[in-house]
Parts: C-alpha cells; sequence; structure tokens
C-alpha cells in the first residue's frame, strides 16, 4: 500500500510537468470560465501568428467562474485568469495571487461585454418583450439558481436594476423579483445548464447574456433573443497573476486580447467589444435604459445586499418563491 | 486510532486464521488500513469538519437549521431512505433472477449492471430527462418533481444491492435447500429460513452503500430535479451553493450534518444487520 | 408461476430504470452510423482524456483493491478494538457530496496548505495533477472491493480456512488456496465495481483537476465540456465508450474465472 502510494508520487512527478519554458518557448497557461471557449481557441491560434506569440504555447482550461476562480486560489498554475464577473477576480486579489490594481487602466480590467437578454422560442411565440411580460401568470422563466451560479447574478441584476430604476427604487425593485421567481420552475447550477434546459424544450423565456443566446442561435438551437429596454452591462474581466513566471508574455496576450484583431473574434462569437470602432459591432443595440453595476452601487455593495445567503434579498425571494411552490 | 488501539491483541483468540494472521498481523492491518483511510479519507475529511466548527457550535448550528439548508437535508435524507429501501427489494430480486432463474437475455442483462456507475452522471441525467422529460417517449412525465430525484437516485444506485447479494447467492451452498424441500419445506419457507438469513447481510451491506451514495448524489440529480430551493434542492446542490456564495464555514458545517447523519443511519443498518444474523 | 412473475417485475424494473436510457444514449450515438462516432472519439483532446482516464482509474482501482482485500479480512476475521468504528467509516466517503470531496482534499493537500506546500516545496504536486485524481477516485470508490468480499468471507466462515492451517499450511498460502478462489467471484465484482465508478466520476475530480484540456482532462470531463459547447455527438460517443469500457472489463473478470460462466 505504501508502496502504492510511493509509486503514483513518483509517477505522477514523471508526467504532472508544470508549464513553463522549454528551449525558448514560452508556456502561458490560461484559466478561463467557459462560455469564451470557441473565441479563446480562434484567438491563440491567430496570437500565435504574430511576432509576439510566435514562440508562445498555451495550456488551456475551461470551467465555471467561480470554481475556476476556486481553482487559482487554491494553487492552479495560471499565467492569465479570464473570469464571467469582477467578484472572482476579488477573491485572486484577497489571495495575494492578482495585483490590487489590476483594474486600473482605460479598460478597468475588462476584456469583454455583454448584456443579458430574453431568449424565447423561435418567433417569440408568447410574445415576450419586456421584464413585465415575465411576471404574467403562466410564463415559465428559466434562470441559473444565484446561489450555484455567479453568472445568474447578472440576471438577477439586469432584472433588478430595469424595475428598481437602476437601483434608486428598491422597493419596486425587490417586489419584482419576488414576482419573478414565482415564475422559475427550474433554477440550474449554471448557465450553460440553463440553456441546455431550455433547449431540451422547457421554459417559455430564458434569461441568458447576449453572446450565449448568440452561440445557441450559432450551434442551431432555434430560439430568438430581444433586448430589453432596460438591461444590465456585462463586463468580463482578465488579469495576469502576480506570480505568473512569464508575467512579460502574458501581459503581452492580454495586450493582444484587447486590441483590434481579438475583438473582432469576440465579436464573431457573440460578445461587445471593449474597443471601440471593431467591425461587427454595429449589430449590437444600445438600449436607452442600459445601467452598470457601478450604477448599482458595485459588487461588493450587491454581493453583501442580495447574495448573502443569510438574509440577502435573494435568499428571502428563494424563500418566498419556494413556499409557495410547495404550497 | 492511536497507537494504544492498535497493539491491542485481538479479542477472541483462534479467530486469526488467514492471510494476516496473528496478533502481529492483526496489528499490522488495522495499523496499514488506518494510516491508508486515514491519508485518503478521515484527514481530509477532519479539515472540512474542522472548517464547518470554525464558527462555533452557534454558528454550526445556525447553518443547518437555516430554513433552505433544513429543507435540503430533510429532502436528501428522505429521499436516500425511499431509495435505500426499494434498492433493498429490487436489487435483492435482481440478484436472485440474475442467479436462480434462466432466461435468453440473460447474460446480457447481467452485463448492463455496473453502466450506471461508468456513466457520467450528467449524462445519466441528461438521458433521464429526455426518458421522464415534458415530451416522454414513455408518456411519463417526471422531472423537476421530487419523484425525478428519486429515480436519478435510483438509477444511480442500481448497482450496490445486486453486486453484494449476487456473490453470495453464487457461493450458497444448494444442498441445504434440497434437503429441506426433501423433507417437505414449501419454497417460501425455505427462502424464509433458509435462503434469507445468509443474504441479509449482503443486502444491508449493499442497501447501506445505496443509501450512502444517495445522500450525496450530485450531477445526475442537479439536471433532473429543477433545483428549486426548500422543493427540489437536495443537499449536494445546496452545499455547492453555499461554497459558491464564499460561505465555505457553512457548507462544511452541513456537509458535516450530513455526514454525522449518514453515520447513525449506516450504524443502525449495522446494527439491523447483527440483530437479524441472530435471529437467523 | 412465483418464478415468472419475479422475472417479469425484475424485467420491467431494469427497462425503465435502466435499459431504455442507456439504449437511448446508443440510438442517439449511432443513429447517423459509425462515422461520426468515430471521429469524435479520434480527436487529440479525447484520445488525451482517455489516457487521462486510463491511468487515472487504473491506479485508483489498483490502490483500492490493495486496500479492500486486507480491510476485508481484518473486518471478516478478525476482532479488534474500533472495528465496528472502522466498519462505519469505511462506507462514509460515498456519502460526500462530490465537490465537497475536493473541497476537503484541496484543504490539506492543496499548494497553500501545510501538508501541500511542504510536498510542493519537494517538487511533488497533488491538487491539479494526477496524484491529487487518483487521491479523489481512490475516496470516491473506496468501500466498493471491501463491501463486495465481507459478506461472501461471512457467509463461507472460517472452517476451511482452519483445517488448512491446522494441515501446516502457511497464511499466504491459505490466503491464495482458500480464501481467493472462495471470493474470486466477488473481488471480480467489486473490482469491476470500482472501475465503473472510477470511469464515471466526474464531481470530485473536476474540482481537483484544474480541468486543463489535454493534460488533465478525463473522459468525463470531456464529456461534460462538449456537451456544454453542443457537441452532443462527442459527449454522447464519449460516455458510451465509458460504459463500454465498464461491460468489457466485468467479461474479462467473467472470461478469468469460466468455471463461474455457468
Amino acid at each position: 500500500m505504501v508502496l502504492g502510494l510511493a509509486a503514483i508520487v513518483a509517477g505522477a512527478v514523471a508526467c504532472g510537468g508544470p508549464a513553463g519554458s522549454e528551449g525558448g518557448k514560452v508556456r502561458l497557461s490560461l484559466v478561463s470560465y467557459s462560455t469564451p471557449q470557441a473565441a479563446y481557441e480562434a484567438i491563440i491560434k491567430e496570437y500565435r501568428k504574430t511576432p509576439e506569440g510566435e514562440n508562445v504555447t498555451f495550456t488551456k482550461s475551461f470551467g465555471s467562474s467561480g470554481e475556476q476562480s476556486r481553482a487559482v486560489a487554491s494553487g492552479l498554475k495560471a499565467d492569465i485568469v479570464a473570469l464571467s464577473l469582477e467578484p472572482d477576480m476579488t477573491r485572486l486579489v484577497d489571495a495575494g495571487l492578482v495585483a490590487p490594481g489590476w483594474n486600473a487602466g482605460p479598460d478597468r480590467g475588462m476584456v469583454t461585454d455583454s448584456v443579458v437578454v430574453l431568449a424565447t422560442r423561435e418567433g417569440n411565440p408568447k410574445n415576450l418583450k419586456t421584464w413585465d411580460d415575465l411576471i404574467r401568470p403562466g410564463v415559465e422563466v428559466i434562470t441559473p439558481n444565484p446561489f450555484t451560479s455567479g453568472g445568474a447574478r447578472w440576471n438577477v441584476l439586469a432584472g433588478y436594476g430595469a424595475k428598481a430604476n437602476k437601483g434608486t427604487d428598491v422597493k419596486s425593485g425587490t417586489a419584482y423579483l419576488h414576482a419573478l421567481f414565482k415564475n422559475v420552475p427550474v433554477q440550474d447550477s449554471s448557465a450553460r445548464k440553463s440553456l441546455q434546459t431550455f433547449a431540451g424544450g422547457k421554459g417559455d423565456v430564458l434569461l441568458a447574456y447576449e453572446n450565449e443566446a448568440i452561440f445557441a442561435k450559432q450551434s442551431g438551437q432555434p430560439l430568438d433573443y430581444t433586448v430589453p429596454d432596460s438591461t444590465i452591462l456585462i463586463e468580463n474581466p482578465v488579469a495576469v497573476t502576480k506570480n505568473s513566471a512569464h508575467a512579460a508574455e502574458a501581459r503581452a496576450f492580454v495586450t493582444f486580447l484587447r486590441g483590434r484583431k481579438a475583438q473582432e473574434i469576440f465579436v464573431e462569437n457573440g460578445y461587445r467589444p471593449v474597443a471601440d470602432g471593431v467591425p461587427g459591432a454595429e449589430r449590437f443595440p444600445r438600449p436607452a435604459g442600459l445601467f452598470t453595476i457601478a450604477d448599482l452601487g458595485g459588487w461588493e455593495k450587491v454581493a453583501r445586499e442580495f447574495f448573502d445567503p443569510k438574509g440577502g434579498i435573494m435568499a428571502d425571494v428563494e424563500k418566498g418563491a419556494g413556499v409557495s411552490v410547495e404550497g | 486510532m492511536n497507537e494504544a488501539t492498535v497493539k491491542e491483541k485481538p479479542v477472541a483468540a483462534g479467530a486469526g486464521r488467514s492471510l494476516l494472521s496473528g496478533r502481529g498481523g492483526t496489528a499490522l492491518g488495522v495499523g496499514m488500513a488506518t494510516v491508508f483511510l486515514s491519508a485518503v479519507v478521515l484527514i481530509p475529511l477532519a479539515a472540512v469538519v474542522w472548517k464547518g466548527a470554525s464558527q462555533g457550535p452557534g454558528g454550526f448550528w445556525d447553518a443547518i437549521t437555516a430554513p433552505d439548508a433544513w429543507a435540503a437535508l430533510k429532502l436528501t435524507v428522505g429521499a436516500s431512505l425511499v431509495v435505500a429501501l426499494v434498492n433493498l427489494v429490487m436489487g435483492t430480486l435482481i440478484a436472485w433472477v440474475l442467479v436462480r432463474d434462466s432466461f435468453p437475455g440473460k447474460g446480457v442483462l447481467d452485463l448492463l449492471i455496473d453502466l450506471p456507475f461508468a456513466l457520467p452522471t450528467i449524462v445519466a441525467g441528461l438521458v433521464l430527462l429526455t426518458l421522464y422529460g415534458t415530451d416522454s417517449p414513455v408518456g411519463v412525465t417526471l422531472v423537476y418533481t421530487r419523484a425525478a430525484v428519486v429515480v436519478a437516485l435510483l438509477f444511480v444506485t442500481l448497482p450496490f444491492v445486486v453486486r453484494t447479494v449476487q456473490p453470495v447467492l453464487l457461493e450458497l451452498d444448494r444442498e441445504m435447500e434440497q434437503a429441506a424441500a426433501s423433507l417437505g419445506a414449501g419454497p417460501s419457507t425455505i427462502f424464509r429460513r433458509i435462503i434469507l438469513p445468509n443474504l441479509i447481510p449482503a443486502m444491508l451491506t449493499g442497501t447501506a452503500l445505496a443509501f450512502a451514495r444517495a445522500v450525496a448524489e450530485f450531477g445526475s440529480v442537479v439536471l433532473i430535479s429543477g433545483n428549486v430551493p426548500f422543493k427540489t434542492q437536495v443537499a449536494a446542490v445546496h452545499v455547492f451553493g453555499r461554497i459558491e456564495s464564499d460561505d465555505t464555514a457553512a457548507a462544511a458545517a452541513i456537509s458535516t450534518a450530513l455526514l454525522v447523519l449518514s453515520l447513525l443511519i449506516l450504524l443502525a443498518i449495522d446494527l439491523l444487520g447483527r440483530w437479524g444474523a441472530r435471529r437467523g | 408461476m412465483v418464478k415468472h412473475a419475479l422475472r417479469l417485475v425484475v424485467l420491467a424494473y431494469l427497462l425503465f430504470l435502466l435499459i431504455l436510457p442507456v439504449g437511448l444514449i446508443a440510438w442517439r450515438t449511432f443513429k447517423d452510423g459509425p462515422g461520426p462516432f468515430l471521429d469524435a472519439l479520434s480527436t487529440p483532446s479525447a484520445l488525451h482524456a482517455f489516457q487521462v482516464t486510463f491511468v487515472v482509474a487504473g491506479w485508483a482501482v489498483v490502490l483500492n483493491t490493495a486496500f479492500g482485500v486486507p480491510a476485508a479480512l481484518l473486518l471478516a476475521r478478525h476482532r479488534f478494538p474500533g472495528r465496528r468504528l472502522l466498519n462505519a467509516l469505511i462506507d462514509v466517503p460515498l456519502a460526500v457530496s462530490p465537490v465537497v470531496v475536493g473541497l476537503a482534499l484541496i484543504l490539506v493537500y492543496g499548494a497553500f496548505s501545510p501538508a501541500g506546500g511542504w510536498l510542493e516545496s519537494h517538487g511533488v504536486q497533488i491538487i491539479f495533477s494526477t496524484p491529487g485524481m487518483v487521491l479523489a477516485t481512490v475516496f470516491v470508490c473506496l468501500p466498493l472491493v471491501v463491501r463486495a468480499i465481507v459478506p461472501v468471507l461471512e457467509e463461507m466462515g472460517d472452517e476451511q480456512e482452519q483445517a488448512a492451517r491446522t494441515l501446516g499450511a502457511g497464511g499466504w498460502q491459505t490466503f491464495r488456496r482458500i480464501t481467493l478462489p472462495a471470493i474470486r467471484s466477488a473481488l471480480g465484482y467489486g473490482i469491476v465495481l470500482s472501475l465503473a465508478r472510477a470511469l464515471g466520476e466526474y464531481g470530485a475530480v473536476a474540482v481537483v483537476s484544474g480541468r486543463v484540456v489535454d493534460e488533465t482532462q478525463t473522459l468525463t470531463l470531456f464529456v461534460e465540456e462538449r456537451f456544454e459547447n453542443f457537441d452532443v455527438q462527442a459527449s454522447y460517443a464519449a460516455a458510451l465508450s465509458l460504459a463500454a469500457l465498464a461491460v468489457v472489463s466485468l467479461l474479462a473478470t467473467r472470461l478469468l474465472r469460466p468455471e463461474d460462466g455457468k
């Protein structure tokens, strides 16, 4: 037994070679949330055609944003981390793995944007176009659970902000969330699972990121989506880790991510660019009532008020919805 | 287990009659088993329990009695008990038919029993979703209800009882049954008096395993249950939510509660087995 | 009469719980012929995932058997203080949700923990590398070999073993000649069950693997990743091959002991 343990340890040393440089080549480790996988694969291909990128290879890891952030915080080697929301990056700052000034630049650390949209069945048979339509009796709304899916928090905040007049009318916003979650029959653990549930035939409308709705359409799923008049701007952060062995190369890649070519690829994959004048960006409508997380007071405040499992607004909403469903 | 316990001599003299023979063998065996179990299971679990206790007994209690956590725990234990009972009966029947009956296709059926283990749970959930979903091809719509939780758990725990009872049935001495039959005992008497007493330990072992697995299942349930808090959210999903909300201490507390509860139920099943054995 | 009724009940139960679901996967995988199936599985990522799965599941089964057989002998043949506790503790790993298994292993063996940090400084990475994945897999299938053997050991009693000892056989000889043949079918089931569980494990391995594509991605992680990218074909193909591996390994254990064949 002990011999066996020793043997696996030895075996692992042999095959678990960490990322590093070999013969002038640099190997960067990219740890990303799952949705931009196709975009990153295309971007890396382009990057390796550039003079800065030709000697760089990548290891890639994709998973839900929260899990990826926790993995890096507990020792997963990463040079570049791309996450779906800021609190997951803040966790790494708190762990001392990302410099506190990661969001100091003109892009505030963001690499892509998106918005929360209402995805419906093809042709929108129930004519669901506004946030108010979602709380009509008999409408089934699909969204992941905001406690198990960090990404689902964007959905909650989009509906809340739209009805709370960008956060000034807390009472109406909270009342709306109570009404909304009474119409949610399924709360999957992640955004992708919700998309699959919806694609499998459950529900009338799915709260999703615009890029996910576009991805589903590109993958041949029969759905349409509406950008509501008022919705939240989703901002996805990217950063170079403090302990990266190849910080210069990693920074060069992040610069490339914000450059024209990479932003074009992000646009092809349904993301809104953070740079101006990227071709294809004109297809993204800019709703009149677009607001940001800053309008709602920033993530720290929002996380405390809404998503604290003990006493947050959403804990209360879930309780109301669950009990009413049960009774 | 400390060193002193390990060095205790075997209680029953003459019991050490196997590969690990004699006192030295027992001590060495217990020591090795303990080291292995500790490295893989006990120390990591102790770390979780430690984390759960880090908020003190009050925090621990608050975490497990939070209404949503409590609802999830109740649902999980209830569904797992139902699943364990169904497995106890159906698993034994399946093992019986696989060993004692014979019909075309039996061999294939036997090969398929382990599949629920080998299938990634997400695929299991997905297929059950298609079969028992809103436009079910077999006309049974279960998804997003508590019944769906039970079905998913029955699927992932199917092999346990079958595969613990089957080898015992294979090893069972048929001569006793024949002797009983020649003495005029009916089939039900033979089953009750001769076969069942021999099977009970294996049946309960399998049931205990099925229960333990059901309590912790995540992957298949998460797709098919709907995960609505207070209604269909099981403990494993709730714990995941707590971890995702950076409330690791609460996650650890709820896991610890579930572990202690499972340990108690496993011990109860063990006691039941010994009681049954003594009567048989 | 009873026999037929039992057969019918069992068949109906298995039809709805097992055959229809698995049949549905098979049908969906092969409805466009075997071509897409083979294409999906021969991509470099899929092949690498196969390799990782074999290494991890292989080690897990070896370690689990090496622990399981002596532990089963201990529980069935020896009386020692703490036996009942050991007996109950062996089942506990099953009752731990996969996410918590991952959390537990990271707490102890993660790079920022004392033990993990010490190992890391000696060049041994446990978490986010193969040993961590093996540990997680051993954790989730720990009871399976023990639990398959113990009932048979109890049912057979130890008269034969004692007789062999009286005749002067050593411990190892008794085990090899008397005990092993008697527990062989149970051991076979136990090993296959562990292997199946090891192949299919997702949650715990996902947490400690780091999900690095082409490095620590197992076949189940590949299934999930493909599924989430609407590549259902590859997802089902990989899932079905996991199922096929379980069937083949069970067949292999059958062929190794033809005398039980029928």
